[in-house]
């Protein structure tokens, strides 16, 4: 990561800040809404930091992974799924299904890297393609159970979607959520907690320990590194599988920490922006996760202008279209990509399978 | 072995050789539909179904009557034009996920030039002037959509594959807000985000009166042609399929690498854009939100079966549109959501993709030739 992208990252974030700032100023203070929308920007950024961090395990150890998408939507259905069932089903209390949700999710996504690091590296499908099946297979069977287990007549929930055991409860940093205005920061659910610190993790793990080296020189040289004892095989599958689980977390954050409900498709793309801070990260942790910080700051502004609706001045209309506003992250990871705030590097072996 | 090849005349062994480049062709595909119809019924039993009562009622409500068969035509228009497309960029080096949204900004397209010319406009054009027209624009809009991300890549590197699933999102974005506002059908009784209705003029008429299937399943069958002439029997097409091979040997040869590429996703975007025209011209006779939701990876999955062939798209194509077609039947009989389908398809495009799985499976000696599809980032 180097000034130019930081920079980027800071003007874009407050252009972004800015726009609500001078629209709800005449009704609000600008410290508070200042508050609101660091604290929604780091809520929402969570799904994106944790997808971003599968992709660097991934593509660190050389495997391209585009199914981030459908590993995080089969991982919202089924931690959902979970907790339901040991809420309803087994009558477990809310709190204990919610953990056993999470840790299905992470199980999910765990067992759909497994199938990427079959397909990729044992039978060396093109890693792309491998990537769109996962994301195919994600939408259909979950489309396919969310229909046939809660709205068919026959089904186990009788046609009819049960009560969620609710999500997971916010966790305060002691003293800092004490302070007056901007406390509100500090007061975040567990999953945003969990992705703040596995970037912390992930950037140890990568660059000052045994594993971190192994996996870097799996994806930037796998001869050398085999030639050195170093099996390429098992530490790219170790790899992904770690990555699927970060996904199957991010995937959690949608139906046990966001909302405490399902929806066909409602991951909406989160999986390949997610892709796309990776890059714009440069295949470092912390770049990823301030690139993560800058969706999450467009997705924060589109839901922050829908307090102040009213407030929008006539020539700025237009912002009141929420699918004008909408726009800004997809356009933002195209810009991103064409590489004119610096080029963007991959590790040098990454998608390509490993012959011995 | 060997001595029995030598004894049989060269006219029976080069007709025993076709016979085994078909069957290796054919081999693998049919394999993983086969394969992918087994798991899928496994998927069915799990959830309480009846596999094969759900079969039998997928198998009738696909093949069962002149009227399914009428229906399963009018499905496999569609996906004949999103599979050509996915394939052709394949056949370029390059992957389209974006074929979605190229068709929903044909189909946004060609709904304007049907009803908007007549109804704001106040022209009024004979149906061979009309028709064309609306196709025309709408097959446009697709290329142009697709050109974006085409030239993003050949200029600036940006990948395609993120690029076209992000111009999905904005079709989406922007279909949703005209759909809602502009172009919203001023019907009172109107509740939904579509277009109004187009005029006669620019419909595309049914094949035989009293069923569906229309003129534009003729034209998937043409273009399908039209795409192989293209591929294989234009410089365009040897272009085409040199820069896809290796573009580096391409540039060597003198061919203007970055050109093809934009080319290459523009015709795609073309083909993608006339299946949304021809699901507006011949069959809705308008737009409607979410009509075109599921298509872009639909027709990857036809691409893929189809061995990125265009008559191998024909095939899958019609192969999904009887599945898409008969499921409606398959839900009525057995109660399984018609969303089993996706699974299945999921499990076919699995198990195309990954066919040393299937060459494992059933013991099918591999070949040495491998098609490179896509790339890494750094391509």
């Amino acid at each position: 990561m180097d000034w130019r992208r930081f920079g980027f990252i800071a003007l874009i974030i407050s252009v972004l800040f800015g726009v609500v700032v001078l629209i709800g100023h005449v009704q609000i203070s600008p410290v508070i809404i200042i508050t609101s929308m660091l604290s929604t920007t780091i809520a929402v950024a969570t799904p994106l930091t944790l997808g971003a961090l599968c992709g660097l395990y991934c593509e660190r150890a050389g495997v391209v992974n585009i199914g981030i998408e459908g590993m995080m939507l089969a991982a919202a259905f089924f931690g959902w799924l979970a907790s339901i069932y040991m809420n309803t089903v087994f009558g477990m209390a809310p709190m204990p299904s919610l953990i056993g949700g999470v840790a299905f999710a992470i199980l999910t996504g765990g067992l759909l890297g497994l199938l990427h690091s079959v397909l990729s590296v044992t039978f060396k499908v093109d890693q792309i393609i491998g990537g769109t099946v996962i994301n195919i297979l994600a939408i259909g069977i979950t489309g396919f159970l969310n229909r046939q287990l809660f709205f068919e007549k026959g089904s186990i929930f009788g046609g009819n979607v049960p009560h969620a055991p609710g999500v997971l409860p916010r966790i305060q940093i002691p003293y800092l959520a004490d302070m007056p205005v901007v406390g509100r920061i500090f007061d975040q659910q567990p999953i945003t907690w969990a992705a703040i610190l596995l970037v912390l993790i992930t950037h140890y793990v990568l660059f000052y320990t045994r594993w971190g080296l192994r996996t870097r020189a799996v994806g930037e040289h796998p001869r050398a590194a085999d030639t050195v004892g170093i099996n390429v095989i098992r530490m790219r599958y170790a790899n992904v599988i770690l990555g699927g689980m970060l996904a199957g977390l991010g995937g959690a954050y949608f139906t046990l920490e966001s909302v405490p409900s399902f929806e066909p498709l409602m991951t909406n793309g989160r999986g390949f922006i997610s892709l796309a801070a990776m890059i714009f990260g440069n295949w470092t942790p912390f770049g990823a996760w301030s690139a993560a910080l800058v969706f999450g700051a467009a997705q924060a502004l589109q839901i922050n202008l829908q307090f102040f609706r009213e407030l929008i001045p006539p020539q700025w209309a237009f912002l009141q279209i929420s699918y004008v506003v909408g726009l800004a992250p997809y356009l933002l990871t195209m810009i991103i990509l064409t590489g004119i705030i610096g080029k963007n590097i991959p590790p040098a072996a990454d998608g390509q399978p490993y012959e011995k | 072995m060997q001595n029995s090849e030598e004894r049989t005349s060269p006219q029976t062994k080069s007709i025993l050789r076709f016979m085994r480049l078909t069957l290796n062709a054919l081999g693998v595909p049919l394999l993983a539909v086969l394969t992918a119809m087994l798991v899928g019924g496994v998927v069915i039993a799990l959830a309480g179904g009846d596999p094969f009562r759900a079969y039998l009622g997928l198998f009738q409500g696909a093949f069962g009557s002149p009227k399914a068969l009428s229906e399963t035509a009018v499905w496999a228009s569609p996906y004949i034009f999103a599979g050509l497309a996915v394939a052709f960029a394949f056949k370029g080096g390059l992957f389209n996920i974006g074929a979605e949204g190229q068709l929903a900004f044909g189909a946004v397209m060609a709904a304007l030039i049907g009803y908007a010319l007549p109804g704001w406009l106040h022209i009024d054009l004979p149906a061979f002037i009309h028709i064309p027209l609306a196709i025309g624009f709408g097959a446009l809009a697709g290329a142009l959509w697709a050109a974006i991300p085409g030239a993003l890549k050949a200029y600036t590197g940006g990948h395609e594959v993120i690029n076209t699933i992000m111009m999905n999102y904005i079709a989406l974005n922007l279909t949703s807000f005209l759909l809602n506002g502009p172009m919203r059908d001023p019907n009172p009784l109107n509740v939904v985000a579509r277009t109004p209705l187009i005029a006669e003029s620019a419909r595309i008429p049914p094949l035989f009166e009293g069923f569906r299937v229309h003129w534009g399943f003729v034209l998937a069958l043409l273009v399908a042609g039209l795409v192989w002439w293209l591929l294989w029997k234009t410089t365009l097409g040897f272009e085409i399929r040199t820069v896809g091979a290796n573009p580096d040997a391409a540039k060597y040869a003198g061919i203007n690498v970055k050109r093809t590429i934009v080319l290459t996703m523009a015709i795609s975007g073309l083909l993608a854009g006339l299946a949304g025209t021809i699901e507006v011209t011949a069959l809705n006779h308008r737009h409607e939100l979410g009509f075109s939701i599921g298509y872009g990876f639909d027709a990857i999955a036809i691409a893929l079966l189809g061995k990125t062939h265009p008559l191998g798209v024909v095939l899958a194509a019609l192969l999904f549109a009887a599945m898409r077609n008969g499921a409606t039947r398959m839900q009525f009989l057995t109660q399984i959501p018609v969303d089993i389908i996706s699974v299945i398809q999921a499990l076919i495009l699995l198990f195309v993709a990954a066919d040393a799985i299937i060459r494992y499976i059933y013991r099918i000696r591999a070949r040495d030739e491998r098609v490179v599809l896509t790339r890494g980032w750094g391509g």
